[in-house]
């Protein structure tokens, strides 16, 4: 079991609806998230292209932040997602410094660090995680990379594709196809 | 000053139904949420969804209903961030009555709705007795309308107008009927999902969530549609786009009129169709002759290559090609000829009617609830468009010229209700007519649910509830499939807000128009009219949404089929004598629009994808994804301009007006060096408005020269020129 996301940039639109999907679903407080969307413009005018991507934690093999965390509140469960525990995490933020991605923030209320959890709470009943199950362009994939038949398996199997911060040699687990 | 936000419960006067759900029936996916069924209304595509609220009554979240056609359980940014209209603390608390005088600094206090509406209602009988009830105008958008238009057509005033058709949609519209007899509706009978090749031109689908339409674009990108996208902008579907060609802004006639003349002496287009369906193809062949690739490379900066390469490709793809009309078309004046432009390249390519091209549309019958008849208006809306011919409505720009003395208008107008738009940001005007006729206004009566500026002139603001709070009519849409949806409360309305058919109803009672009010809650309607249709509001309530079989025949023109277009000719008007008859072209040209003078660039504007128009801008969540526009602009200028992104600077335009606010520059290669482009709806006025106050530019304040389509009255935006300030024009003077 290796659960990992696949997002297709050539039809996401950079909506933002994953965004705000993400915050509803799991009380993320106003001003702080746990997805975002970037835009990177190459080229000049008229030959200039734009990549959209959702971007979020990437739920490494080798994540830096369980490495750096002192309480081992950051820790990997079954299927490779990456989790805090709230009752471990003291809040220090040595996994936000050491998170290629800058994926964590420090929650304002609870004092602890907060990030995407592939929504392991509605993944655990078999859902999607919010952000995939919103997104009106159908740009975004969740599954076993582990099953040669998921959609996600034939989709990198077949797709161009790419990771962020491969340099870091974290193995991710959000695949970008391009 | 604004009334201090007392916070009161609701009074007996209303009471919401929360917790009328049949809880068994519903599937839950957390069992601690009940839902409710809505359809959204943050914007106009009115997509159905579930409203989740905990065991406190709190709201958590907004879904998609999955059997709704419009969202495919897949709401939007606006939709899913929908929940923020609904906690947002800087909305209309209690009813409010201007204490201060006209012209002087707004001072309100709160008052009763009681109170309140007995002074709209006096009001009302006061205009109707003096000068006729037509003089009362409203000025509308949105789900209330339909309960106002009720009370208005009620009291005898049928002066109503709304920014949708003369700021927006209305060239769209009148361009197809003169085309086909009919428009596309909305939504829009664009036929996406099955297109091999789309093309738009200046419409920036996925920066507009239409929510269908976007799903549908996707899914022809995956079925591996060929995108043509016309912008001088790189919008983001210009960036899936195959074929992006930058155009030089104002100069899309020359480029649509080059099209028709490479796939007419090419031989690309449908001939049998165009035999078959079409009248004055020999006319036009004639006109176009003239229009050649070469012709049109001067005018819009785009290679023959380019303009023969991109057509030719469309020709390939028919009838499975789709040139869509856009929808907010009010652009440079020759608006509806311009949608005729497209229209008949739509028809040479024979796509109206067939499969990835337009489909026929269809809504469901829905009976009216009974009532007295109307009484009928001496006059209406449509009598003030005297040079208009084909406006079919009431057009906005002219009931504001009638509503000042001493304009050349066939009616006066003296007083009016404006509901649901914020309606110096939603109409521009000329010479500030827009101010001219709020002073001159004998009355003015805001509904709204924000403190919007419009809110900050009227003489009487009462707060309208959010949608999530509220009944409304039914949902009843053209589509492929009609179908019906059920908005109802999730919570209760907040403060002293109110739904929009109570207001209506409080009003029409005062007015001794209680025969049109013969119902107790909207529910009665509602329930009559479901029970009607074969369900009930007991079943919409765990059903949300009701498909319902087609019964006007195939979504296509069949093989071998006749078909009979709405025009006069029952064929599509690729020449149109109706036109010709009253002196107007009847086939499109090409006129030069007026380009910026030096150290001026074209103001453009357009969408994000979280925000509709200035409605959401205060909005918690929608404002946390963006709280203020930024002003676009090609690199090549900054440098020359000495700017830097995140710089704050003031814009002036041609009219010399300054904007109220900064607006900060965004350094981006996606824009043309001729113009500048910033989002629509920010720029507050109000500092009620905490969270929007002064972030951004609000373009319509910049909107001050207006291209007015002869055809119908809608107001061309984007003849409007702005250079930059670097430096804050109001500390320097």
């Amino acid at each position: 079991m290796r659960y990992v996301m696949v997002i297709d940039t050539l039809k996401c639109v950079g909506c933002s609806d994953c965004v705000v999907a993400c915050q509803t679903e799991n009380d993320v407080p106003t001003g702080y998230c746990r997805d975002w969307v970037t835009e990177s413009v190459t080229g000049t005018y008229p030959e200039v292209d734009i990549e959209l991507r959702s971007e979020r934690c990437n739920h490494c093999d080798n994540a830096p932040c369980v490495r750096t965390c002192p309480t081992e509140a950051s820790h990997i469960i079954e299927g490779g997602i990456v989790l805090v525990d709230r009752d471990l995490c003291i809040g220090c933020g040595a996994c936000i410094e050491s998170c290629p991605y800058d994926a964590r923030y420090r929650h304002p209320d609870l004092g602890i660090v907060d990030k995407c959890t592939f929504c392991v709470h509605r993944v655990k009943k078999g859902q999607d995680p919010a952000c995939v199950s919103v997104c009106p362009t159908n740009c975004m994939y969740f599954g076993d990379l582990d099953d040669s038949n998921s959609k996600v398996a034939q989709l990198l199997a077949e797709r161009k594709h790419k990771v962020l911060a491969k340099e870091a040699g974290t193995s991710p687990n959000v695949y970008y196809l391009i | 000053m604004w009334g201090a936000g007392a916070a009161a419960v609701a009074g007996s006067l209303y009471s919401v139904d929360v917790f009328g759900g049949n809880k068994e029936d519903f599937n839950y996916d957390r069992p601690d949420l009940k839902r409710f069924p809505t359809y959204c209304d943050v914007c106009f595509w009115k997509c159905a969804g579930w409203t989740y609220v905990d065991d406190k009554g709190t709201i958590k979240k907004i879904i998609g209903n999955d059997i709704d056609t419009h969202s495919k359980g897949r709401l939007c940014t606006r939709g899913t961030g929908g929940l923020g209209m609904h906690f947002d603390d800087d909305r209309l608390k209690t009813p409010l009555i201007r204490v201060s005088k006209k012209g002087e600094k707004s001072v309100f206090r709160e008052a009763s709705w009681e109170e309140a509406i007995s002074l709209v209602a006096s009001k009302m009988k006061d205009i109707k007795s003096k000068y006729g009830a037509e003089s009362f105008a409203l000025l509308k958008h949105g789900a209330i309308g339909s309960h106002l238009e009720h009370l208005f057509s009620a009291y005898g005033s049928d002066t109503v107008a709304e920014p949708a058709f003369a700021q927006c949609r209305g060239p769209r519209d009148e361009g197809l009927k003169l085309t086909f007899g009919e428009s596309c509706g909305s939504p829009e009978a664009t036929d996406m999902r099955d297109s091999k090749c789309l093309v738009f031109i200046g419409s920036h689908i996925g920066e507009n969530m239409h929510n269908s339409q976007v799903q549908e674009v996707s899914e022809a990108i995956d079925k591996g549609v060929t995108i043509i996208t016309v912008d001088p902008r790189l919008s983001t579907v210009a960036s899936k786009s195959k074929y992006w060609l930058p155009i030089r802004p104002a100069t899309d006639m020359a480029l649509l009129l080059a099209w028709m003349n490479v796939i007419i002496f090419e031989d690309l287009y449908d001939a049998a169709y165009v035999a078959k369906y079409t009248t004055g193809f020999d006319e036009l062949k004639e006109h176009v002759r003239q229009f050649t690739p070469e012709w049109a490379y001067s005018i819009t900066d785009l290679t023959p290559k380019m303009i023969r390469d991109s057509a030719r490709e469309m020709a390939k793809a028919a009838p499975a090609t789709l040139i869509h009309p856009g929808r907010h078309s009010t652009w440079y004046g020759d608006d509806t000829q311009r949608t005729r432009a497209i229209g008949i390249l739509n028809a040479l390519l024979g796509t109206w009617g067939r499969r990835g091209g337009f489909y026929f549309n269809e809504k469901a019958k829905v009976p009216k609830y009974p009532h007295p008849e109307y009484p009928e208006p001496a006059w209406k809306a449509k009598d003030l468009n005297v040079n208009l011919l084909f406006a079919n409505q009431g057009v906005t720009n002219e009931v504001i010229r009638a509503s000042i003395p001493g304009e050349d208008t066939t009616h006066q107008v003296k007083a009016w209700m404006v509901a649901g738009t914020n309606l110096t940001q939603s109409v521009p005007t000329e010479k500030n007519l827009m101010m001219k006729a709020i002073e001159a206004l004998e009355f003015l009566v805001v509904i709204d649910i924000y403190p919007v500026e419009i809110t900050g002139y009227a003489d009487v603001v009462l707060p309208e509830c959010s949608y999530l709070e509220r009944y409304d009519d039914l949902r009843n849409s053209d589509f492929r499939t009609p179908s019906i949806a059920l908005r109802m409360p999730a919570a209760a309305p907040r403060w002293e807000s109110k739904p929009g058919w109570w207001i209506g109803k409080q009003i029409g009672l005062k007015l001794g128009l209680g025969d049109y009010y013969k119902f107790n809650d909207y529910t009665d309607i509602l329930d009559w009219q479901f029970k009607q249709m074969g369900t009930s509001l007991e079943e919409m309530k765990h059903i949300g949404v009701k498909n319902l079989p087609r019964t006007s025949g195939p979504l296509y023109i069949e093989d071998g089929a006749e078909h009979i277009f709405k025009t006069d000719s029952g064929k599509i008007e690729l020449y149109s004598q109706k036109l010709k008859d009253v002196g107007l072209d009847p086939m499109p040209v090409y006129t030069a629009h007026e380009q910026p003078p030096k150290d001026y660039f074209r103001l453009n504007y357009g969408r994000a994808p979280m925000h509709t128009f200035s409605k959401t801008v205060n909005s918690p969540n929608l404002n946390d994804l963006r709280s203020e526009n930024a002003l676009w602009v090609n690199p090549k200028v900054g440098k020359i301009w000495n700017l830097k992104s995140g710089q704050p600077v003031w814009l002036k335009n041609q009219d010399d007006v300054v904007s109220s606010f900064p607006i900060k520059v965004r350094l981006t290669e996606r824009i043309r060096w001729d113009s500048v482009y910033m989002v629509h709806g920010f720029g507050q006025k109000n500092p009620e408005m905490k969270r929007s106050y002064g972030k951004g530019v609000n373009d319509t304040e910049m909107i001050t020269k207006l291209m007015v389509d002869p055809l119908m009255g809608g107001t061309g935006m984007r003849g409007n020129f702005v250079t930059i300030l670097t430096e804050n024009p109001k500390e320097t003077v």
